[in-house]
C-alpha cells in the first residue's frame, strides 16, 4: 500500500505546530499503526528530518500510553482498540491519513503527537484511591462476601486504561467517562463505600480545576473508548456527587 | 455562575424537563383550539388572568427559560474553551448524533423562535392587561390565535422553529435523565418515550397551526 | 570488594523470615522522616515498595519513564496471581506453594526466598481486595480460583483476562494516596541514568528528564530498582518497547553481580512474527492450551503447500496431522511446561514444518474442543447431538465465553477468524527469571542499593511458574522490602539529607553527559534499530530457545562488534534539549549491547540444560533437557571488569535443606 500521511509536527509545548505532509510507501497491510509508524521514522531518520514523537509502549492495547487522533477519531476508525492495535488493513491503497495529537487544553502537546495526559493522574490524587495501609494486616479477602453483579459491574470499570481517547473525542473535552469509570469502581464495592462522599467531591473537584469540559451526553465517549466503558458509570457519578452534594 | 461541571449539568436537565412539561400543558391548551373554539376561549382566559399563573408561576417559567438559554450559552463558551487549539480533521457523525453535537444551534433557533413568539403573543398580551389596562373580553383568545396563522411566512417560520425543536428534544429530553444520574435497565423505554415525546409535540404544534390556516381561508 | 553473602537467616525455614523481622534494625518514626529513598519503575514492585515506604514515613521519589506509573508493563500480565490461600479446600499451603515453585525453577533457586515468597503470598491478595482490586467472584460473593500452569491445585486468582493491569492499578492508588499526602514525589517521563556510589553506599542518582532532555541530581539514603526484566535484549519480545535493561545494567557496572542472565522464559503461545516490520510480540494467555490442541502436518509437502496458500489447514486429513506434544509427551501432552512447549515447536519448525509465511508458527486448534464441548452442550438441552451444525455453534459459544477476548485480540491482529479456523502460534521471549544478584534483605552486592520484582534473579531459577510474577512483585514491594530497608537505613538516621553538590555526583553526571553528546555528534549511518534489530537476531538465533557451545562463543564475538559498529556509527537525530526518543533509546540500546555478550557469556560457562536453558550438550538420548546438580546448583553471579567478556564469576552454591533434587519428566 502506498499512503499520504499528514501528520501534526510541534517541536514543542510553546511551540506553534502545523500539519506536515509525508508519502509513505510499501506498507503492508498486516503492520500495526505504530508499526507503520516506524516505518516512516526510519525512513525520515534516512532523509536528515526530525522523526515523528508519539508515545506508546506496550503494543498489546493495555498499557493506555498510544494516543492518535487518526482522519478524527480517537485511535482511529476501527472500534475498541487502541492506536497499537488498529492495522493497516482498516486503510486502501492510496488514502490519505490525517493524524493528530489528542487535544484538549488540559492535555498540552508534549511534541508532534505526544500529550501531557498528567492530569489524570492528578484526578487520581485527589481520591482515586481505599485509604488503607499496606501493613498486611488487612482482614482476610473473603471476609466480605461482594455480589458478583456488583463485583462484575466495578470490574467492567476498572478496565479503563487512562488513555485519555473519551477526552480526546468529546467535542467538549470533558472527562467524565474516565473519571467515572475511577469513581464506579469503589463506588460499587464496600472497601470503596466508605470514603465514597468525599471521592466524588474531591474528583470532580479536581477534574474541573484542570480544565475539562462539561459532559453533554453526546455518547462520543463509550463509542471511541477502547475498553467499552459504558455510559451508565457517568450517570453512577452523577448520582453519587448529587447525593454526595446534599450530604455535606 | 455554578461552580461545579456535575452541578450545571444536573440544573441543565432539571431546567430543561421543566421547560419540557410546559410545553406538553402549552400544548394542551392549544390543542383545545381544534376542537372547541369555546373550551380553548375557557382555558386561555384562566391562564391569563389567574393571579397564580400570572404572578408566580409565569415568573418562574421565564426564568427557567432564561436559566436554560444563558446557561446553555455558557456551557458552550466553557466547552469551546476546553479545547483551545481544534483539530484539522474531526469526524464527530462517527461516535455521536448529530443532535446531541448541535444543541447549541438548535437551542439558538428556538430562542429565535421565542423571540418571535413573544412579539406575536406575549408582548401584545402585556401591553393589553398591564400598559393599557383594556377590559377582559373572555372570548377573544380563540380570534386572535386564528388571526396569526393567517400569513403562509409565519407559518412557515414556525414549522421550522419546531422541527429544531424537535432536534433539540430528541437529545435533550432523554439525555436529562442521564445526567440526573438516571441511567438503568429502564433506560431504553424511557429513551424511546423521550423521542416520541420529542417528535409528537412538535408535530402537534405545527399541526395546530396547520389546521388554523388552511380553515382561514 | 563486594563478596557474595545471601545473608540467609539461620534457624528452620519457615521460621526464617518471622524470625528475621522480628530481628533486624528498625527506624523509628519519627527518624523515618529524615531519610529519602529513590525508587526506579513504577510496575507492581515499584509502585508497591514506593507507597509503603511512603506510609511508613520515608520520604519516596518515585521514577518511570513512561507518561503515568500505571503504564509499567505489569499492566500487560493477563493470567493471574498465585496465593496459598487454600479456598477451594484442594489440599494448598505455604509448603506446597513453595515446593511447586521451586521444583517449577528447576532447582536453580534459592529455598529461604521462595519460602518467604510462598508465607506472604496469601497476605498479597488480602491487601489487594482490601485496596478494591476486582477480583473475579462466584455467585456466592467469594473469591474465584483457577488452575493454573500444571500445578495440582487451583490457587491462582484473577481478573478476567487483565489481572497485571487490576494489581498495578491497586498498587497505584496506594502511591496517588501517598502522592496526594506529599510523601512520594513522582517523577513521571524520567529516565535513571546511572547510579551515585559515595563512599562505597548507594546515595542517588542521575536522572534526565526525558521531555527536556536536563539531567538532573537525585540524593537519597537509598536505591530500589524495580525496572524490570530485559527481554527486549531480543528486540522482539513480549516486553513493552520501552522495557529496558538500563537501570540494572548502570548498577552492574558500579558494584552489583549480574546473576544467571541466561535465563530466559520463552513463552509457548504468542501470535507470530507477521514479517520485517515487526516490532513487538503479542502473548495468548497460557490457558488456551486446556482446549487447544498443538499440531504441524506430517508430510513436509503438506506444510510446504500451507506455506504457499495453496491447502488449507482444515482441509488436511487427522492422520495427516503431527500432534507432536501429545505424541512426545502422552502424559502431558499439550499441557507441558512453558519451556518444553517452546522447544518442541523449534524443533518442529526448524526441520520444515512451520505453516505460515516465514515458516515460524504451529497450529493451536480448538476444532475438537468445540466438538466435544458443542456434543456436551447438546446433550444437556436434549439436542440432536448428531447435528454437527448445531453441535458446533454451541461448542463455539462455550470457547467463546472461555475465551472470548483473546479469540477476538487474535482476529484483530491476524485478520483470521480462530472459530473456523486453526490459530497459529510460535514461542516468543516473555520473562527473564535472571538479573542483579540480591541477598536475602533484597540488597544487591553495592549497599544502600536494592533490586525487586523482576529486575532481581528473584525467586523462578531457572523456569518461572505461570502467575508466579505477579506474587513476586507485589510481595518483594508491599511485604519485603519495606522492612528488609530498614535494617540497611537504621545506620543513616544521622546522616542527614544527601549533598549533591559533591564530585561523585559532578563526575556521575559528566559521564552521562559524555555519553549523549558523544551519541548525537555520532552522526553515523544507521539508526538505533538498525542496531537492535541486529542484536536481537543474533540472541533469538544463537542464545535463543536451544544453545551450543560453538554458537554461544560466535554470539559473544558478533555482539562485540556490533557493539564496536554501534558506536562508529550509530546516527541519532535531534538534540540533546528536548524530547528526543531515538537518544532515549540508544542508551538502551547500548546497554542490551553489553548485556547480550554477558548472557552468551553466562550461557557458555553453564553447560548444563536447566529450565528455560537449554544446551544441546546437555541432553537425553530422547533428546530432552538434562540436568547436571553435581556441577551446577549454583547462581552465577557475574561481577563486572570494565567488559562483559571479562565479568568475574561468583558462585553462590544452592542448599535446599527441605526438598529433594529431582529430576522433571513430563513423559
Amino acid at each position: 500500500m502506498n499512503l499520504t500521511l499528514k501528520i501534526w509536527r510541534q517541536a514543542n509545548a510553546q511551540a506553534t505546530g502545523s500539519m506536515e505532509t509525508y508519502p509513505i510507501e510499501n506498507v503492508s497491510p498486516d503492520m500495526s499503526f505504530l508499526e507503520m509508524m516506524d516505518v516512516l521514522n526510519e525512513q525520515l531518520i534516512q532523509q536528515g528530518i526530525d522523526p515523528v514523537a508519539f508515545d506508546h509502549d506496550c503494543r498489546e492495547g493495555i498499557c493506555g500510553m498510544c494516543s492518535m487522533f487518526i482522519n478524527g477519531e480517537a485511535h482511529g476508525p476501527d472500534r475498541l482498540v487502541t492506536t497499537c492495535q488498529l492495522h493497516m488493513r482498516k486503510f486502501k491503497d492510496g488514502d490519505t491519513i490525517t493524524i493528530e495529537p489528542f487535544r484538549a487544553k488540559a492535555f498540552p502537546v508534549v511534541k508532534d503527537l505526544a500529550v501531557d495526559r498528567s492530569a489524570f493522574d492528578r484526578v487520581q490524587h485527589a481520591g482515586g484511591f481505599v485509604s488503607v495501609n499496606t501493613s498486611g494486616n488487612t482482614q482476610d479477602a473473603n471476609a466480605i462476601p461482594i455480589e458478583k453483579h456488583d463485583a462484575d459491574r466495578a470490574f467492567d470499570a476498572a478496565t479503563c486504561i487512562g488513555c485519555g481517547a473519551c477526552v480526546a473525542t468529546c467535542k467538549n473535552a470533558s472527562a467524565m467517562l474516565f473519571v467515572s469509570a475511577k469513581v464506579s469502581q469503589y463506588a460499587l464495592l464496600p472497601q470503596g463505600k466508605v470514603e465514597a462522599t468525599d471521592r466524588v467531591l474531591n474528583m470532580v473537584k479536581q477534574m474541573d480545576e484542570e480544565g475539562f469540559g462539561n459532559c453533554t451526553n453526546t455518547g462520543a465517549c463509550e463509542v471511541e473508548c477502547p475498553k467499552g466503558i459504558s455510559l451508565e458509570n457517568i450517570a453512577r457519578m452523577n448520582r453519587e456527587y448529587l447525593s454526595a452534594s446534599l450530604k455535606v | 455562575m455554578i461552580p461545579s461541571s456535575i452541578a450545571r449539568k444536573v440544573a441543565m436537565a432539571l431546567s430543561g424537563l421543566f421547560l419540557v412539561v410546559f410545553l406538553g400543558q402549552h400544548f394542551t391548551i392549544n390543542l383545545t383550539s381544534v376542537f372547541s373554539r369555546s373550551v380553548f376561549n375557557e382555558l386561555s382566559h384562566f391562564m391569563g388572568t389567574n393571579p397564580l399563573v400570572q404572578f408566580i408561576l409565569q415568573p418562574i417559567l421565564i426564568f427557567g427559560v432564561v436559566f436554560h438559554f444563558v446557561m446553555g450559552f455558557v456551557l458552550e463558551l466553557q466547552n469551546r474553551a476546553a479545547r483551545n487549539n481544534k483539530y484539522s480533521t474531526y469526524k464527530g457523525s462517527a461516535n455521536a448524533n448529530w443532535m446531541s453535537r448541535n444543541m447549541i444551534l438548535s437551542g439558538a433557533v428556538v430562542l429565535s423562535f421565542l423571540g418571535l413568539h413573544f412579539y406575536d403573543f406575549w408582548l401584545p398580551e402585556m401591553n393589553y392587561k398591564y400598559i393599557e389596562v383594556l377590559p377582559e373580553d373572555p372570548n377573544r383568545y380563540y380570534e386572535e390565535l386564528v388571526h396569526k396563522f393567517v400569513s403562509p411566512v409565519r407559518v412557515g417560520l414556525y414549522t421550522l422553529s419546531f422541527v429544531f425543536l424537535a432536534l433539540h428534544l430528541l437529545h435533550g429530553f432523554g439525555s436529562s435523565f442521564q445526567s440526573m444520574g438516571l441511567n438503568n435497565k429502564y433506560t431504553p423505554a424511557i429513551k424511546t418515550f423521550t423521542k416520541i415525546y420529542a417528535i409528537a409535540i412538535p408535530v402537534g404544534f405545527v399541526f395546530i397551526a396547520l389546521f388554523h390556516h388552511l380553515n382561514a381561508f | 570488594m563486594a563478596t557474595l553473602d545471601s545473608k540467609i537467616p539461620k534457624g528452620p525455614l519457615s521460621d526464617k523470615w518471622t524470625n528475621h523481622k522480628s530481628r533486624i534494625n528498625l527506624v523509628s518514626p519519627a527518624n523515618k522522616r529524615l531519610i529519602d529513598v529513590i525508587v526506579v519503575g513504577t510496575g507492581l514492585a515499584g509502585a508497591s515498595a514506593s507507597a509503603t515506604l511512603a506510609e511508613l514515613g520515608y520520604n519516596v521519589k518515585t521514577f518511570c519513564f513512561q507518561d503515568s506509573p500505571r503504564r509499567a508493563h505489569s499492566i500487560a500480565a493477563q493470567g493471574g496471581i498465585n496465593a496459598a490461600k487454600n479456598y477451594q479446600g484442594d489440599g494448598d499451603s505455604t509448603y506446597r506453594l513453595f515446593y511447586d515453585t521451586i521444583k517449577g525453577g528447576d532447582y536453580r533457586s534459592r529455598e529461604a526466598n521462595v519460602h518467604r515468597l510462598a508465607e506472604v503470598s496469601a497476605n498479597i491478595i488480602d491487601q489487594c481486595v482490601a485496596q478494591g482490586v476486582p477480583f473475579a467472584r462466584d455467585y456466592g460473593g467469594l473469591l474465584d480460583n483457577r488452575s493454573f500452569g500444571g500445578v495440582l491445585v487451583s490457587r491462582t486468582f484473577y481478573a478476567k483476562g487483565q489481572t497485571g493491569q487490576q494489581l498495578l492499578l491497586g498498587a497505584y492508588s496506594a502511591m496517588n494516596r501517598q502522592i496526594g499526602r506529599g510523601k512520594i514525589k513522582m517523577y513521571n517521563r524520567h529516565e535513571m541514568m546511572d547510579l551515585v556510589v559515595v563512599d562505597g553506599k548507594a546515595r542517588g542518582i542521575i536522572a534526565r528528564n526525558l521531555v527536556t532532555g536536563e539531567l538532573e541530581r537525585h540524593g537519597a539514603h537509598a536505591v530500589v530498582i524495580a525496572s524490570g526484566g530485559y527481554g527486549n535484549v531480543f528486540f522482539l519480545s513480549t516486553n513493552a518497547m520501552g522495557s529496558n535493561v538500563s537501570a540494572a545494567w548502570k548498577i552492574h557496572k558500579k558494584g552489583a553481580h549480574f546473576a544467571n542472565p541466561c535465563f530466559t522464559q520463552i513463552h509457548p503461545t504468542c501470535i507470530p512474527v507477521s514479517g520485517d516490520h515487526q516490532s513487538k510480540l503479542t502473548l495468548m494467555s497460557e490457558s488456551l492450551r486446556n482446549d487447544g490442541r498443538i499440531w504441524v502436518p506430517k508430510k513436509l509437502e503438506d506444510a510446504q503447500a500451507i506455506r504457499e496458500g495453496k491447502l488449507k489447514p482444515t482441509d488436511l486429513a487427522e492422520e495427516d496431522r503431527d500432534y507432536y506434544l501429545e505424541r512426545r509427551y502422552p502424559a502431558f501432552g499439550n499441557l507441558v511446561p512453558r519451556d518444553v512447549a517452546s522447544r518442541a515447536a523449534k524443533e518442529r519448525c526448524d526441520a520444515g514444518f512451520g505453516v505460515n509465511k516465514t515458516g515460524e508458527a504451529v497450529y493451536l486448534d480448538f476444532a475438537s474442543a468445540i466438538i466435544r464441548y458443542g456434543k456436551e452442550q447438546a446433550h444437556v438441552k436434549g439436542l440432536d447431538e448428531n447435528d454437527m451444525q448445531l453441535v458446533k455453534k454451541l461448542g463455539q459459544d462455550v470457547v467463546r465465553s472461555k475465551y472470548g477476548n483473546l479469540f477476538q485480540m487474535y482476529e484483530k491482529i491476524v485478520d483470521q477468524n480462530p472459530y473456523e479456523t486453526p490459530m497459529m502460534i510460535y514461542p516468543a521471549v516473555h520473562y527473564t527469571m535472571g538479573g542483579v544478584w540480591v541477598d536475602y534483605n533484597l540488597m544487591t552486592a553495592i549497599p544502600g542499593c536494592y533490586a525487586i520484582g523482576e529486575a532481581n534473579f528473584s525467586d523462578h531459577g531457572a523456569n518461572r511458574l505461570g502467575a508466579s510474577a505477579l506474587m513476586q512483585g507485589l510481595a518483594d514491594g508491599y511485604f519485603v522490602l519495606p522492612y528488609t530497608i530498614g535494617d540497611y537505613l537504621s545506620d543513616d538516621i544521622r546522616t542527614g539529607s544527601i549533598n549533591t553538590d559533591t564530585p561523585e555526583f559532578e563526575a556521575a553526571e559528566k559521564d552521562v553527559q559524555k555519553q549523549l553528546e558523544a551519541f548525537i555528534n555520532n552522526k553515523g549511518t544507521h539508526s538505533v534499530d538498525y542496531y537492535h534489530k541486529k542484536l536481537g537476531k543474533i540472541m533469538w538465533n544463537k542464545c535463543g530457545m536451544s544453545r551450543n557451545g560453538k554458537e554461544l562463543k560466535e554470539a559473544m564475538k558478533e555482539i562485540k562488534e556490533l557493539r564496536e559498529d554501534f558506536y562508529k556509527n550509530v546516527n541519532v537525530p535531534g538534540g540533546l534539549h528536548e524530547f528526543n526518543e531515538q537518544l532515549a533509546k540508544a542508551g538502551r540500546v547500548a546497554d542490551f549491547l553489553e548485556l547480550g555478550e554477558l548472557f552468551a557469556k553466562d550461557a557458555l560457562e553453564r553447560t548444563e540444560s536447566c529450565g528455560g536453558h537449554f544446551r544441546e550438550e546437555s541432553q537425553t538420548p530422547e533428546g530432552e533437557a538434562l540436568r547436571d546438580d553435581e556441577n551446577f546448583t549454583f547462581v552465577s553471579a557475574w561481577e563486572y571488569q570494565g567488559e562483559p567478556a571479562k565479568a568475574k564469576l561468583h558462585k553462590e552454591a544452592l542448599n535446599y535443606e527441605e526438598i529433594e533434587v529431582k529430576t522433571r519428566s513430563y513423559k
